[in-house]
């Protein structure tokens, strides 16, 4: 492989880490020559979190070496790893959300006036420069960084990356980068990583998302348990290969076969609308039917989910469910008590809280209803939360008493779905529920949802990820611009067929 | 590891900007387990209370003579019921600044109401006053999404200006059953000291055991996934900082029967030592952390300080500086006490694949 006479821009050699007694990394490798894109894959737990922190100085390897250039280089904080050249975008957004992008792309370097004062007008234009010149000039420099959509931010995020006073990234790498971007967003982020490896820039691409992978890398580093499983490319496997090896298990088929039994409607939702998000929107949903909801990012997707919970409030429409007899439902109270549940995209700001043992996660829903007097019924509550760690295999076995934060993303996206289930919904909206959750877990979650849904639930299952929304469900809305583009059935329906309509470019 | 975050997002790179991880940062105390739980908090603040007591009664003879263990006990009353309160605020994410001007004007109205109204009416009137400023401030938090520290600062200088109109001068209580409460004893514990006790149980429970009490907690933590659930966020912030200004409110009555006179300038500073009792505790200013047990505990050594810094007959400024230096102490140790080693507290890789 490395028969060039240049040496590889970066060598990562047999890097091991331990936590205490516990071993994350057991040896890992990976080499990347100027314009790689290093894509590496893996389960959630097998170390991909820490090679990435290794990588951005923020956690120090336990042994092994890293050379940029050839030359062997000690990463002792993320600033080290920065003026190195080793750039990396987190999936947290880390953004000062009351500052302008502006201050957060230049933070620190403004250009200055006589006497000092920073040169703001110069300031926003360099900026601007900036952004154009990594194909996000849509982006405006003057905005407040916390009032635009998370995919904006995540591509100011990139953009503060590369740009720099300390010179030219050597190496960029990407957490997630995917998880918020859709459509045009996604386009834009891969036409701006292809520009990068034309310069040279290696990139390390963590990401679950296969299709993703197998499109965008030179080099494909499956990584499981520690250890680096498999090296190859895109061209020699694919992602049934990829699963296997990241899961250790050929996978059972991804999505369970569905079966459509559909029953009476349990949701109507008619002419909907709330000013600037979405407008008109009317659908069912049905006892037994998975719902596919497609959107790019901005399309309303989330908003939507919230004002049918009664979260935020519409201008407009009805919404009926067996049981509620107002025309729409006032507070979250209100479409609980009419057997809607809520998934929320963002787990760890409003699906869980964080500090909170599992069990008093899951147990929030039923706060109020599982009580011995005056009191909560503690040994009721630990008796439900159980049968739930038992039934969707939350790990691991002992987490109950363990602060929710400290387990891994599907083990919370689980305890969230608990929760849920514990108030036993005739109606189950889930945004995006598969973000950052490892492959297993998401067969896991669409199993579960194939099976709640053959109990007579009616499940809503918003999602950006093409694949997921047409193989997991029945049907599909897509929506564009708030309003709903297009209902198509799952299984006649290909993926170019609902970007299309999501995109606004169907026939 | 993937998923398993660090303390909090922020934690994940500035944490570490000088190569310390939180697991090399934390690992100097060793950690203690009682079935699974982790106590360190608990036995380190034990410890230290048992350091102040032995210290204390090993180098002065007045420190364990009933006079003083009974001082003792009647000045931690204030500071106790205002810790209470401060606690069930502070668990929701805010603060209460309100509660030494709320002590001055509970105590002043009960005493000045004595005069023409049975003792035991005018007391409850006093301690009721602490109610309905905990009610105003929680309404404004609440409901207009005020700053706790900007509602609660304008209720500091409002109440406290409202204890002066209502009178500049102190007042003296004439009837002796003014005094009863803040100096009858039960053998030699005092009633106020049993008051506080049996508010610290009972808000305990309420904390530890009741659905209110539990989401107070779980608001702290995150406000919308509370409300997500289909639990009512705003009646529990007006709750807790209605508890806070009753306790505010029934610590401003028992200081003035104590003392034998309320005066308006009473209190000023005491939400301080509330705070710092919290914080001492181990509670977060950040809302969804701390626990009444430890909070007592708090309430202990800010005590201990106090009156072994009075028995040493250290000049009160001197008192001040100490006092301020032996709070960050204590929170430094329980700072090492709380960091634990990241990937220790579960089993890492296990935890995801099925």
């Amino acid at each position: 492989m490395s028969g060039a006479p240049a040496p590889p821009v970066l060598d990562v050699r047999g890097v091991h880490k331990s936590y205490g007694a516990t071993k994350v990394l057991h040896g890992v490798n990976l080499t990347g020559h100027a314009g790689d894109v290093l894509a590496v894959v893996g389960a959630n737990g097998a170390g991909k979190s820490t090679l990435i922190k290794i990588l951005a100085g923020a956690e120090r390897m336990s042994s092994g070496e890293l050379r940029l250039d050839g030359k062997t280089v000690a990463l002792r904080s993320p600033h080290d790893a920065h003026t190195h050249g080793i750039r990396t975008v987190h999936q947290e957004l880390t953004l000062v959300p009351e500052l302008s992008v502006t201050e957060n792309l230049l933070m620190g370097h403004y250009p200055r006036m006589l006497g000092g004062l920073i040169n703001w007008r110069a300031a926003h234009a360099r900026a601007r420069v900036l952004l154009e010149g990594i194909g996000y000039g849509a982006i405006d420099p003057r905005t407040r960084a916390g009032s635009l959509t998370v995919a904006r931010q995540q591509m100011v995020e990139i953009a503060k990356a590369l740009v720099d006073e300390s010179g030219e990234p050597r190496v960029l790498v990407l957490d997630e980068p995917s998880a918020v971007l859709a459509g045009a967003d996604l386009d834009a982020l891969f036409t701006l990583i292809r520009r990068l490896q034309e310069r040279g820039v290696v990139i390390v691409y963590v990401s679950h998302r296969l299709a993703e992978v197998t499109e965008l890398a030179t080099t494909i580093v499956v990584i499981k348990d520690g250890r680096v499983v498999a090296e190859t490319t895109p061209r020699d496997t694919d992602e049934n290969e990829m699963i296997r090896l990241m899961a250790g298990r050929r996978p059972q088929q991804l999505y369970p076969g569905r079966r459509t039994d559909v029953g009476p409607e349990l949701l109507s939702v008619q002419g909907l609308g709330r000013p600037g998000e979405f407008d008109d929107v009317s659908f069912a949903l049905r006892a037994g039917e998975i719902t596919g909801l497609f959107g790019l990012v901005g399309s309303g997707r989330s908003e939507l989910a919230h004002c049918v919970f009664g979260a935020r409030p519409a201008a407009e429409g009805t919404i009926s469910a067996e049981g509620s007899r107002a025309d729409r439902f006032r507070s979250p109270k209100d479409a609980i008590g009419a057997g809607l549940a809520l998934v929320t995209e963002d787990r760890k700001r409003t699906g869980l809280v964080l500090g909170l043992s599992t069990e008093d996660n899951i147990g929030l829903t039923t706060l109020k209803t599982a009580t011995r007097g005056p009191l909560v019924d503690t040994a009721r509550r630990r008796r439900e939360a159980l049968a739930m760690t038992d039934r969707l295999d939350i790990r691991p076995a002992h987490c109950l008493r363990l602060p929710v934060r400290l387990l891994s993303g599907g083990n919370q996206q689980k305890a969230v779905l608990a929760k849920w289930l514990l108030t036993s919904p005739r109606v189950l909206l889930l945004d995006e529920p598969t973000r950052g959750v490892d492959m297993a877990t998401r067969v896991e979650i669409y199993r579960m949802l194939d099976e709640l849904a053959r109990g007579g639930m009616a499940v809503l299952l918003i999602s950006s990820d093409l694949t997921e929304v047409l193989g997991a469900t029945d049907r599909v809305l897509v929506m564009r611009e708030g309003r709903i583009a297009a209902e198509l059935p799952s299984d006649r329906t290909s993926e170019d067929t609902v970007l299309a309509h999501a995109i606004g470019h169907a026939a | 590891m993937t998923d398993q975050l660090p303390a909090s997002p922020r934690d994940s790179g500035q944490l570490s900007k000088n190569g310390a991880t939180e697991a090399t940062r934390g690992s100097w105390l060793p950690r203690i387990r009682v079935a699974g739980r982790d106590i360190t908090l608990e036995v380190a603040l034990a410890a230290l209370l048992v350091a102040f007591i032995a210290i204390a009664g090993a180098t002065t003879d007045a420190f364990l003579t009933e006079a003083n263990v009974t001082n003792l006990l009647k000045q931690m009353v204030t500071t106790g019921l205002l810790a209470f309160g401060m606690l069930t605020v502070i668990l929701t994410g805010g603060i209460d600044l309100s509660v030494g001007s709320v002590v001055a004007f509970s105590g002043i109205l009960a005493a000045g109401l004595s005069a023409g109204l049975p003792v035991w009416l005018a007391m409850l009137i006093g301690a009721a006053s602490g109610i309905g400023f905990g009610l105003v401030n929680g309404a404004l938090v609440a409901r207009f999404q005020l700053a706790p520290f900007v509602v609660t600062l304008a209720a500091l200088t409002t109440v406290r200006g409202l204890a002066f109109v209502y009178s500049e001068t102190p007042v003296a209580p004439e009837k002796a059953g003014f005094f009863e409460l803040g100096s009858a004893a039960v053998g030699p514990v005092p009633v106020s000291t049993i008051i506080m006790i049996a508010v610290f149980l009972l808000g305990g429970i309420f904390l530890g055991r009741t659905p209110a009490g539990r989401a107070l907690t779980a608001i702290g933590g995150s406000a919308e996934t509370v409300r997500l659930a289909g639990i009512g966020v705003r009646r529990h912030v007006v709750l807790a900082y209605t508890i806070s200004g009753a306790c505010a409110g029934l610590a401003g009555v028992i200081l003035a029967s104590r003392v034998g006179i309320a005066q308006p300038s009473v209190g000023t500073a005491f939400e301080l030592d509330a705070i710092a009792a919290c914080v001492i505790g181990g509670a977060s200013l950040a809302g969804g952390k701390g626990t009444v047990r430890a909070t007592c505990a708090g309430v202990l050594v800010l005590a201990l300080i106090n009156n072994l810094l009075n028995l040493y007959d250290v000049q009160s400024f001197w008192q001040q500086v100490l006092k301020g230096l032996i709070i960050i102490a204590v929170i430094l140790v329980q700072r090492a006490g709380r960091l634990r080693p990241a990937a220790g507290a579960t089993t890492p890789g296990k935890g995801s694949l099925s």
